[in-house]
């Protein structure tokens, strides 16, 4: 007993997995003292701001600088014509398309940019951009993907007719791509054999990540010594080292990437925009440090929406509901250029988790890349790449197969489930499921809210409104989705080449305290608490004495960075595995030390002990004075460790999720009575951080169901540009949440850990969006798209004859 | 969202001010809390190159109830409407609306005087200086006049007041009876998607008086004189609330937004006024 | 440019500005107070929020020239010289911030909030923190932070008395 509660209390004082370290971050940014990119200053700083395109699809007649250069502070005016002869007037996407830096010739969408200004100072740079005179022609306007398949309108004109683009065969001059996936003949005829059918179009409406803290950079080219510094909002530091050195022809060596602390990503951060390049071209003209920093605006309308898939779905079933095939036909609308962040061979992402949690025998997806006058991007806003849209489709196709079938939703889930016993579970589509019990999860959620209470509730209130008793419906929001993050294998997934592996390099110093560097990149997710969590249970060293660093690409370890969940399940394992090799190492002296064979020492907490006498030990604090104290006879001095983590799968994270919704028919008003959100990551690193991801991702959820959309109208006007229209609840539209948790360790990763932050996204939109759906079941409602607004709320009610 | 360049006047006089005002004509624009208009200097949607501050005018602060005449300074921020206890007295619709007027820190810089001058018909302080049949204090060269919220504007946000004139409070009636100020929005800081005012009175187990008006449902302010008349004479009951909808109907003219299409927003004036003035009439 | 003086943080501080120069870009360019943020431009978010004259206001939509002769406290004013406010200890205790970048905003206004109604209910911490928009806790922490400030305070109150 002695024994065990020693070994409790030496656990304890390191601060290890699984408990709720408050966060070492918190000091600084209570106090003012983050350092956020706009915090960042230089002496002689310039700033830049963009001339951009007020209209979706024009001509460029001309552009006249003259007056801007006459603006008092303006410095420089660049445009296309000045970003040629260095080959920079476009620049590659991360999805093998190229996208124009500065307008070449036309815009084609409203918010492109057209012209940079550098002047002294953000208010001159803002009245030389007022200055210079663009002359457009309007041409026409295309914002509907399915108009833009059969339009003669040609949107790219710069790339050559019938070429093949970077996925293969376009079938016409505004097709991206096809890219398909599963077996199609045979789901198309289980789908014919089917005893049940059911069919709909699943629409995704367009967002915007829209983190607080816009994107921007501080572009810094020291000619003295030929280096360049980038500091940025960057959650992919290293590549984007990597894209400025292919790009500019300086050498990799002599850039240095700087993220600092990052007020929010939610994928808005990864990929490479304009601002970048001509912040990097204009410090290297100027010979000065040149900033830029969007504001709100721009950022709504040019960097990084996310979403705009139409998905149409058929799903098949027999009679008492076993699920036999799901088919899905994506049109999805990548806007003016295909800038999706994705891995490379996989341009509509993940989307092909869409079989969710279910045992699907027959199934297949087929992607249509289509362009549009709209703002490129498509990337994973808070989940990992198009797995939100792949669980909101299957979430949907759920409920409408429950209404055809008459079937309980929540039963029809249970009884197609993959069960317990089938992990490793491959899907039809492919993916190798690692680990689940979707049973267990499901049956504590159902218990934890009364569900069959609350169908009682909800049947009675459809009894009392039909009576005229009450104008507000009840709807219960079921969702059980099955993520896949941790992109990811480097046999089939890369970023521009770059293999999607991440990095620890961790070192012990003498007094055994340590730091450890990583590929990755927090915005907000904690990593210096939790990977030094992960570290101190490995190496037996107190959290509180590991500093952990990310985001300096000179000190850090190669990394592809922080999005699509992949830090814990991938930069997560590197530290696990950095930490064992300081272990193995550590092992090896403390048996020297202790005077007996390697194999006669066992770990235990935070020390070696030779086994069968415990009292005869060295902690792994002994053994780092050791390290660099005294010669240790075939052993090299210090103690170091780097680990790149090729992860061998991807994660498979899941959950329950309940929400209950009251909803005012006679305005389209909603109110969340209750949610429940039951979340399996697999090892729990930091509870408290979990849960805080949970609501964070719920209430980014809400947001997207409930009113978020970047919308265009006709002629391709951004109609949602400020925090006026985009809608991001306050404290008072957003609920308290409850959440729980199951714990399914993932086999293959070190920790068993497999990663949160995007799960609450994932499953929170299909969970909110459902219980619009579910308070009109009874009325006959099938399928209404989001965003749930106040208006088409009302219009729903109105449609269905509930207005009387 | 960088404003243009200007030259930035404190007057510590309303002539002062005033004076000021003559001499830059179109080119000058009055600031108090300059919530409204520093958005749209910032957008470059609004190019002003004299910009006056009115915050050293103390004759425009001040909240007073005397003689059954409220008197609010231009100055009065809506912060200040929601903690005054007289005006709860005299007028608890004020604070009602202000509540729902933007957030804390918005409400603590926003004016009164700001919310009902500069015309944009999504302020909610307009429909309710109607609601209450206010008169604008407007001081310019030629002396001081005062035109009632009724007849105060004229189409977005183009009023009565002369370019060279200044708001400087608003005056109205010590109101007694029931009130109610309901309003529909889409989150916290939204305008409203429709919104009414009502303030009636009650004789016998009838309404007596009634006056409606709502917001961002025209270009204007819409002071509905047939819904109130639809009230008149009633026990408020279904019927007579119908008959109110119907009327106010007449006298709006809602446009599409993001908000919604023109029928939602009429359904939702319906809505909106409906409860109103069944909260109203509980409160008579 | 025209001559101001504000009282920062308790400090007199005479400064030139431009008129036009939004009191955001004065606190965060001119003062090297750069723990208010800018988040929106319009006046939604409240990352901007400081402390002008016994109110909170939202930075970004106040001229610096507004403020001449004003006392203004930003998050670096809100520690005291024994160590940090309870309102930052409490966000840390609670796990009310993640990127931290409304988190100086957050603590601003709940600073205020807490002056102006020491014992407030959920709902009025929500209503009172309802010009603050947050992306990454879903508020349900900051709310339990700043009820958790308010507890300690009251209690260190009554300990003194």
């Amino acid at each position: 007993m002695k024994d065990f509660e020693d070994r409790e209390q030496r656990t304890a004082a390191l601060k290890g997995l699984g408990c709720s370290r408050k966060r070492v971050e918190d000091a600084r940014f209570t106090q003012g003292k983050g350092n956020y990119i706009d915090d960042v200053t230089l002496p002689g700083m310039l700033f830049g701001d963009f001339v951009r395109s007020p209209h979706a699809h024009a001509r460029i007649k001309s552009i006249d600088t003259e007056a801007a250069m006459k603006v008092p502070g303006v410095v420089a005016v660049l445009t296309a014509a000045d970003l040629e002869p260095l080959g920079l007037h476009w620049m590659p996407t991360l999805a093998g398309d190229k996208q124009m830096v500065l307008a070449d010739g036309k815009v084609l969408f409203q918010g492109q940019e057209v012209a940079y200004v550098v002047a002294e100072d953000r208010y001159a740079a803002a009245d030389g951009v007022e200055a210079v005179e663009v002359e457009y022609e309007d041409l026409e306007v295309i914002t509907d993907p399915f108009k833009s398949l059969e339009s003669d309108v040609v949107l790219r004109e710069d790339l050559e007719a019938g070429a093949d683009g970077a996925h293969g065969p376009r079938r016409h001059h505004n097709h991206i791509f096809l890219w398909e996936e599963g077996d199609k003949d045979a789901t198309a005829q289980a789908i014919g054999e089917a005893e049940v059918v059911a069919e709909e179009m699943v629409y995704y409406h367009r967002t915007h990540p829209c983190p607080l803290e816009t994107c921007g950079c501080v572009a810094s080219m020291d000619k003295i010594n030929g280096k360049l510094t980038l500091w940025g909002t960057f959650q992919a530091p290293h590549v984007v080292r990597t894209v400025a050195s292919l790009l500019s022809g300086i050498e990799e060596h002599n850039i240095r990437v700087i993220s600092p602390d990052i007020g929010g990503g939610f994928g808005n951060k990864v990929g490479v925009y304009p601002g970048y390049i001509c912040s990097i071209v204009a410090s290297i003209v100027t010979g000065k440090p040149v900033k830029w920093v969007e504001d709100r605006m721009d950022n709504l309308m040019s960097t990084a929406f996310a979403r705009d898939y139409w998905m149409k779905g058929k799903i098949a079933a027999t009679k008492e509901g076993k699920i036999t095939a799901l088919d899905c036909h994506v049109t999805a609308d990548h806007g003016a250029f295909d800038a999706c962040a994705d891995p490379t061979k996989f341009p509509a992402g993940f989307f092909h988790i869409c079989t969710g949690s279910y045992d699907i025998p027959a199934a297949y997806v087929g992607v249509d890349g289509v362009y549009t006058n709209k703002a490129p991007g498509g990337v994973a806003y808070r989940c990992s790449f198009r797995v939100t849209e792949a669980a909101y489709f299957i979430e949907r196709m759920i409920e409408i197969l429950a209404i055809e079938l008459g079937m309980d939703a929540a039963e029809l889930r249970r009884i197609n489930f993959i069960k317990p016993e089938q992990f490793p579970y491959t899907s039809a589509l492919g993916w190798e499921y690692d680990s689940g019990d979707y049973h267990t999860a499901w049956d504590k959620a159902l218990k934890a809210v009364d569900y069959d209470g609350l169908r009682r509730e909800q049947a009675e209130r459809v009894e009392a409104f039909r009576r005229g008793e009450t104008r507000k419906l009840l709807g219960i929001g079921l969702t059980h989705f099955t993520e896949i993050v941790g992109a990811g294998p480097v046999k089939n997934c890369d970023i521009l080449g770059m293999g999607m592996f991440d990095s620890c390099e961790i070192r012990i110093h003498p007094t055994g305290s340590a730091i450890a560097r990583l590929g990755t990149i927090s915005q907000g997710q904690g990593h210096a608490t939790t990977f030094a969590q992960i570290l101190a249970s490995e190496v037996g060293l107190p959290a509180d004495s590991i500093t952990i660093e990310e985001g300096d690409t000179d000190t850090a370890p190669y990394g592809l960075g922080t999005y699509g969940s992949r830090s814990t399940p991938v930069a997560g394992a590197a530290t696990a595995m950095a930490g064992r090799k300081i272990r193995a190492k550590a092992q090896m002296i403390a048996a020297y030390l202790l005077e007996v064979h390697d194999d006669d020492v066992e770990w235990d907490v935070d020390r070696f002990v030779v086994k069968g006498a415990p009292e005869r030990f060295k902690t792994m604090k002994d053994v780092a004075y050791a390290a660099y104290n005294q010669p240790i006879p075939g052993v090299e001095p210090g103690l170091e460790a780097v680990s790149y983590y090729d992860p061998p799968n991807m994660t498979y994270p899941f959950g329950a999720y309940i929400c209950v919704m009251e909803i005012d028919v006679d305005t389209g008003e909603w109110e969340v009575r209750q949610f429940y959100a039951l979340d399996d990551c697999g090892t729990r690193i930091n509870p408290m951080v979990i849960e805080g991801q949970v609501h964070g991702g719920l209430t980014e959820a809400l947001a997207i169901a409930m009113g978020q959309e970047i919308a265009y109208d006709k002629i391709g006007n951004v109609k949602t540009g400020t925090l006026m229209d985009f809608f991001l609840p306050t404290t008072w539209e957003t609920p308290n949440y409850t959440s729980d948790y199951t714990e399914t360790p993932s086999p293959h990763h070190p920790i068993g850990a497999k990663g949160v932050g995007e799960s609450p996204n994932v499953g929170g939109v299909p969970a909110f969006s459902n219980a619009v759906h579910d308070a009109f079941r009874a009325f006959g409602l099938r399928q209404s798209h989001m965003p749930h607004d106040h208006w088409r709320i009302w219009k729903t009610a109105n449609n269905l004859g509930l207005h009387g | 969202m960088i404003p243009g360049a200007f030259e930035y006047y404190r007057p510590q006089s309303v002539p002062e001010a005033v004076s000021l005002l003559g001499t830059h004509g179109d080119d000058a624009r009055v600031v108090a809390g300059g919530h409204s208009l520093i958005p749209m200097m910032k957008l470059r949607m609004a190019d002003v190159p004299h910009l006056i501050d009115l915050q050293g005018l103390s004759d425009l602060s001040g909240i007073s109830v005397e003689d059954g005449q409220v008197r609010l300074g231009a100055l009065v921020t809506q912060s200040e409407i929601v903690s005054s206890d007289a005006l709860a007295q005299a007028a608890p619709i004020l604070r009602e609306t202000a509540m729902l007027i933007a957030d804390p820190q918005v409400r603590n810089m926003g004016t009164v005087g700001g919310n009902v001058a500069n015309g944009d018909p999504g302020n909610d302080m307009p429909a309710l200086m109607q609601c209450l049949d206010a008169e604008f204090d407007l001081v310019g060269p030629g002396g001081a006049r005062a035109v009632k919220a009724r007849d105060f504007y004229i189409a977005a946000y183009m009023t009565e007041r002369e370019d060279d004139e200044i708001l400087t409070g608003m005056r109205f009636a010590v109101q007694t009876g029931g009130w109610a100020y309901e309003k529909q929005k889409r989150k916290i800081g939204d305008y409203a998607t429709a919104a009414a005012a009502v303030q009636l009175t009650k004789e016998g187990g009838k309404v007596a008086t009634a006056a409606i008006a709502m917001t961002n449902l025209s270009d204007v302010p819409a002071f509905s004189e047939a819904a109130g008349a639809a009230l008149i004479g009633t026990d408020c009951d279904d019927a007579a609330i119908k008959a109110a909808v119907d009327a106010m109907q007449g006298d709006i003219e809602p446009s599409e937004d993001n908000r919604g299409p023109v029928e939602f927003k009429r359904h939702v004036a319906g809505v909106m006024l409906s409860r109103a003035v069944k909260r109203a009439w509980s409160r008579a | 440019m025209t001559e101001i003086t504000l009282t920062v943080n308790g400090e007199a501080r005479t400064i030139e500005v431009d008129p036009r120069e939004l009191l955001i870009h004065t606190l965060r360019e001119r003062l090297n107070l750069t723990g208010a943020h800018i988040g929106c431009e319009t006046s939604h978010c409240g990352a901007c929020t400081v402390d002008l004259g016994g109110k909170s206001v939202k930075s970004c939509t106040v001229f610096a020239v507004q403020a001449e002769g004003a006392e203004i406290t930003t998050i670096e004013g809100v520690a005291t010289p024994e160590g940090m406010h309870v309102l930052q200890e409490m966000f840390r205790e609670h796990h009310g911030l993640q990127c931290g970048f409304c988190t100086p905003g957050m603590i601003t206004r709940a600073w205020r909030l807490l002056q102006d109604n020491p014992n407030p209910s959920e709902e009025e911490v929500r209503f009172g923190m309802s010009g603050n928009l947050c992306r990454c806790t879903g508020y349900q922490n900051i709310v339990k932070a700043v009820l958790a400030a308010a507890d300690e305070m009251n209690a260190a109150k009554e300990a003194a008395q």
